[in-house]
């Protein structure tokens, strides 16, 4: 019996702390103001009160934390990348990932898996070679595998997808894993509440103060802040927070769909990416299949779905895995992805001072959670770029010098 | 199904099109800085709103113009392009 249960039944007070402290009025002046309480605002907010003594921060979401993109991906984590900014950069994200349970004293369900991009043609086996020469350079666990190695982790795959796409091999790498991602929001939240930062939900940003070509304030919904410090890490909202303070930026938005299906046995453990099938599937620790495909074909603000996504990723998925005929979708959904035209993402500093951009996150976004807080934080603290995001600053478009990340950021681009 | 009306054949399945961005007018390359032309290759409208967008009726190689409500995926209107202001 668990007694524990039946103390909270029994108690007329919660007997446990909330998770987060309910603050009922924005103050009217913090050091530093964070739009979006989604995973990077949120290990921001972190960082500055663990690692630079800045408590005087507010995060402000216009929903619930963890609500946006944070909630709404396949929760990969790996870094076996293409360009070396790249490469070095999600590789500390990977490390600071596999202690963040025990620092936050919360199970994030990290799990281990191994990470296959299958390589059908040619073409995708030349860049997994690339990649895994690159990635080797930089100290990272990848290699270029056989079909034998992909049958050997996942027995049920047919390794010709239905006679038209055969497997040739595939770019291995050991330490890809996958998360719970609502805790990571959930747990960088209630690390940054516990040294003071406040958090606000249902508030929205409504405009951004500036003068003289720096910030003096925020305009909400609940009010008027002011503040010579935003950091905006808004994800698919980026375009109408870039519009606020006159910036204009190469980021477009579609939606990116996923789904999940029922519960079944244990039957795959690595992650299975395709970039010719345009899929990607892992097993959740409850038994569901997470599957994902590639970005909508054309420009929607919305998280809407549609049906031909279900439609086309299924009939890919049974090219791999025939024996899926009989399972059933459980649920689908969509994020805003904030696209960028080489795959990289856009942080640091803008020609607006103390405004912080932290966006362009596409399709990526979710396993560079702790680098972006740890990167940005130390960003806005000293107001120069952490040296691992260098390669990532909004001026790389007007000087034509591109971060390209394309053949490794994601699947059917 | 997603239905677009291309104004040449008509309603068609939102399969059959092919999506080419907003219309944006291109700066001479010949006159203008290279911060206009980089703004000009790399800078889009991101935000949400109504859209004046090429679109291509791909079985028909068709090009024309939808209007579109980018926030609700709705076409407003579709043309050809010599016919639209």
């Amino acid at each position: 019996m668990p007694w524990r249960l039946l103390r909270f039944a029994l108690s007329k007070s919660h007997p446990e702390p909330r998770m987060f402290t309910r603050h009922d009025r924005l103050k009217p002046a913090y050091d530093v103001v964070i739009i979006g309480g989604g995973g990077h605002g949120l290990a921001a907010a972190y960082y500055l009160a663990r690692d630079h003594g800045i408590t005087n921060v507010c995060v402000l979401e216009k929903g619930y934390i963890g609500g946006g993109n944070t909630g709404r991906n396949t929760t990969i984590i790996r870094s076996n990348y293409l360009t070396p900014e790249g490469v070095k950069f999600y590789d500390e994200s990977v490390h600071l990932w596999q202690d963040l349970s025990q620092e936050f004293d919360l199970n994030l369900f990290y799990s281990n898996r191994g990470h296959f991009t299958l390589a059908h043609t040619d073409a995708a086996l030349r860049t997994s070679r690339w990649r895994a020469e690159v990635n080797k350079h930089f100290g990272i666990d990848s290699e270029v595998v056989g079909p034998e190695v992909v049958k050997k982790a996942a027995p049920m795959i047919d390794l010709s997808c239905g006679g038209h796409a055969p497997i040739l091999g595939a770019l291995y790498h050991a330490p890809g894993a996958v998360a719970r991602h609502d805790a990571v929001a959930w747990g960088y939240g209630r690390g940054a509440d516990m040294r003071g930062v406040e958090i606000h939900q249902r508030t929205e940003v409504l405009g951004i103060d500036v003068a003289g070509g720096k910030v003096t304030g925020v305009r909400t919904n609940r009010g008027n802040i002011s503040t010579a410090k935003v950091l905006c890490a808004v994800a698919g909202s980026s375009p109408r927070v870039l519009d606020m303070v006159g910036i204009r930026s190469p980021i477009y938005i579609h939606p990116l769909q996923a789904m999940v299906s029922e519960p079944i046995k244990p039957w795959l453990d690595p992650i299975l990416v395709s970039g010719s099938l345009h899929v990607y599937i892992s097993q959740s620790a409850r038994g569901e299949l997470v599957m994902g495909a590639s970005l909508d074909p054309y420009e929607v603000q919305s998280t809407r779905s549609t049906f031909d996504f279900p439609e086309g990723l299924s009939a890919h998925m049974l090219d791999m895995f025939p024996f899926l005929s009989n399972v059933k979708v459980m649920r689908q959904w969509a994020g805003m992805a904030d696209m960028t035209p080489d795959f990289a993402p856009i942080m640091g500093r803008t020609p607006v001072e103390g405004f912080y951009l932290d966006a362009g996150w596409g399709t990526w976004g979710f396993k560079a959670t702790p680098v972006c807080g740890k990167t940005m934080s130390y960003t806005v603290a000293n107001d120069r770029e952490h040296e691992l995001i260098t390669g990532f600053s909004l001026d790389r478009f007007r000087n034509f010098a591109l971060t390209g990340e394309k053949g490794a950021a994601s699947v059917g681009h | 199904m997603k239905i677009m009306t291309c104004p040449v054949n008509g309603p068609r399945a939102i399969s059959e099109f092919a999506y080419g961005g907003e219309i944006r007018p291109m700066p001479d390359p010949a006159t203008c800085s290279d911060d206009e032309w980089a703004d000009y290759v790399f800078n889009r409208n991101g935000s949400p709103g109504v859209k004046r967008e090429w679109w291509c009726h791909t079985p028909s190689n068709t090009w024309f113009v939808a209007e579109r409500d980018t926030a609700r995926d709705v076409v407003l209107r579709t043309y050809l392009y010599a016919e639209g202001s």
